[in-house]
């Protein structure tokens, strides 16, 4: 078997917001040039996990290694200078209001390299090409549909060919067409560029036919791991619920809260915060 | 046992309170250096600057135009309607061209400035913040506080004291037009009078250093308050009304020391 490389590793991480814990002790390897998917449920922490990689968020113990070297201890310089080997799709889109579609997808490539303009409008008109919007290219933000910001979003974070993209749920609010069109490009990125991909998605089928491997969290630790096959296979009652979404099992679908009858016949009116 | 209970938990808070301000402070300065002593880069530091000083300074100028004519213009008539009494109405020039000169236009100019710009530098921060731009400038490799703070940092110190120029020259013209065409001041004593008693050092001087002062109190609140917004609307339109209520009582304190400090040792 060969040695796959690991160009991030999750240790032993915890974190809390508040008082909640969010993180109990999650251990991932994600592997050079492959496709990664984080899966669970809503609230489970997959957009706080992608934000300590990128290092925006510091992890309380437990460490998050990028290329062997740990992301908390980098300096503010060293910081921005790894993420600019990084992509990533925000899972709001969180394009650049005052530019045009555009400029949005050239501004990685405008600040991070010194090609010439007319080079960039080559690169910037094959993103949009690739996601289907080369002709939204002079809109602004402000008048897209939300599937569409989406797409645009995710054409900035490839722009630069980043050794590592990290998607927050690029699948969602695409219709079938641009969900199969997105699936194959995520795919394409990846054998022909190489890039690591992390992938969040609650679209299971989708995710389950591109990603190598698979990380299911839940209630703050790694409930599952292997390769789509594998997870199809589990036995794992958390896993089967989980990707057949069934309401009931150990998974929880609620927030934590107080017991729900006895919050509905109880005699404060009003909500604990 | 009950009260004086209540009596530390005051001092608690009252110390919790402090903490926070002090740390806040800390985060604030923390802001304005990695904003300012950085290297500069040439090539695109300049034009945002310049895009950020059309943002603050001009579209400001028209309000500070109309303000300066006005407050010219009551300064003729009020300075006249005194002056007159002492048969020295000929020297209101004098009067409009100091008051103008060492206070309101630094002061009136920095409470229309911290309304009408600082306001909107923090919506705007806070809504890019709300709206992950921020963060997704973060990890395109871009420094926020480079990209987006540090160019409206020096827009606004920069168009401060030249708005408030303007709004002092506009001022005297108000004072000119209300005391000569309406009043009939003899135009040569009202522009004489003012050469002879404004100096530039003690004066102008003065007065441009506390526009410059303002400036970058109104700018510094106006931008920290958007970078530490709670990213909800609610949240921003809090810390937009906090930096126009910060930044006008911070401007007539530091007037006052300023004041006592240039013109305090009669
Ligand atoms: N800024 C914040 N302040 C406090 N708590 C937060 C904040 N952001 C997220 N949380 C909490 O952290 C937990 C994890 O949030 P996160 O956004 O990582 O979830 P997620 O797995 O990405 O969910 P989703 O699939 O719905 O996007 C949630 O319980 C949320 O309430
Ligand atoms: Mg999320």
């Amino acid at each position: 078997m060969a040695i796959i490389e690991n160009i991030i590793e999750i240790n032993h991480l915890k974190f809390r917001r508040g008082d909640r814990v969010i993180f109990k002790d999650i251990n991932i390897n994600i592997p050079q040039g492959k496709i990664t998917a984080i899966m669970g449920p809503s609230g489970s922490g997959k957009t706080t996990l992608l934000k300590m990689i990128g290092g925006q968020l510091s992890p309380e113990q437990g460490e998050v290694l990028v290329g062997g070297v740990s992301v908390a201890g980098l300096s503010r310089k060293e910081l921005f200078a790894m993420r600019k080997k990084m992509g990533m799709l925000f899972q709001s889109g969180a394009l650049f209001s005052e530019m045009s579609v555009f400029d949005n997808v050239a501004f990685p490539l405008t600040v991070n390299t010194d090609l010439e303009p007319s080079l960039i409008r080559d690169i910037v008109l094959m993103k949009l090409q690739a996601v289907g919007l080369r002709g939204a290219a002079g809109l602004m933000p402000s008048e897209l549909s939300g599937g569409m910001a989406r797409r645009v979003a995710l054409a900035r974070a490839i722009a630069l060919d980043p050794e590592i993209v990290m998607y927050d749920e690029p699948f969602a609010g695409q219709d079938p067409i641009g969900m199969g069109v997105l699936v194959t490009l995520i795919k394409k990125l990846n054998q022909s560029l190489g890039h690591t991909s992390v992938i969040i998605s609650h679209d299971i089928q989708e995710t389950l036919s591109i990603a190598d491997y698979i990380h299911i969290m839940a209630d703050g630790v790694v409930v599952a791991s292997g390769t789509a096959r594998e997870i199809r296979e589990s036995r794992s009652a958390e896993v089967q619920q989980f990707i057949n979404g069934h309401p009931d099992g150990p998974v929880p679908f609620h927030y934590p809260a107080e017991n729900f009858m006895q919050q509905l016949m109880g005699e404060k009116v009003g909500i604990d915060r | 046992m009950n009260i004086s209970n209540k009596i530390m938990d005051g001092i608690a808070s009252m110390g919790r309170g402090l903490l926070d301000n002090l740390a806040g402070l800390g985060r604030a300065s923390m802001v304005l250096v990695h904003a300012l002593f950085v290297w500069p880069q040439p090539k695109t530091s300049f034009s945002l600057v310049v895009k950020q000083l059309y943002n603050v300074g001009v579209k400001s100028l028209l309000i500070i135009v109309v303000s300066g004519l006005f407050i010219g213009m009551v300064l003729g008539l009020q300075g006249y309607t005194i002056l007159v009494d002492f048969g020295s109405e000929q020297s209101v020039g004098q009067m409009v061209a100091l008051s103008l000169v060492r206070e309101l236009a630094p002061v009136v100019t920095a409470l229309l400035f911290a309304g009408r710009a600082g306001s909107a530098l923090t919506a705007e921060i806070g809504l890019m913040k709300a709206t992950e731009q921020l963060a997704s400038l973060e990890m395109i490799g871009v420094d926020p506080l480079r990209r987006i703070v540090a160019p409206r940092l020096w827009a606004g110190f920069i168009s401060m004291p030249i708005l408030s120029m303007i709004f002092a020259i506009v001022g005297v013209y108000g004072g000119a037009l209300v005391s000569i065409e309406w009043l009939g001041v003899f135009s040569g004593s009202y522009w004489s009078v003012m050469q002879g008693a404004v100096d530039f050092y003690d004066d102008i001087l003065n007065g441009v250093i506390k526009a410059v002062v303002f400036g970058f109190a109104i700018t510094w609140i106006a931008v920290y308050q958007g970078l530490e917004s709670v990213p909800t609307s609610e949240g921003i339109s809090q810390s937009t009304t906090r930096t126009v209520v910060y930044s006008s009582l911070i401007i007539l304190a530091l007037d006052f020391v300023l004041t006592a400090l240039m013109f305090g040792d009669v």
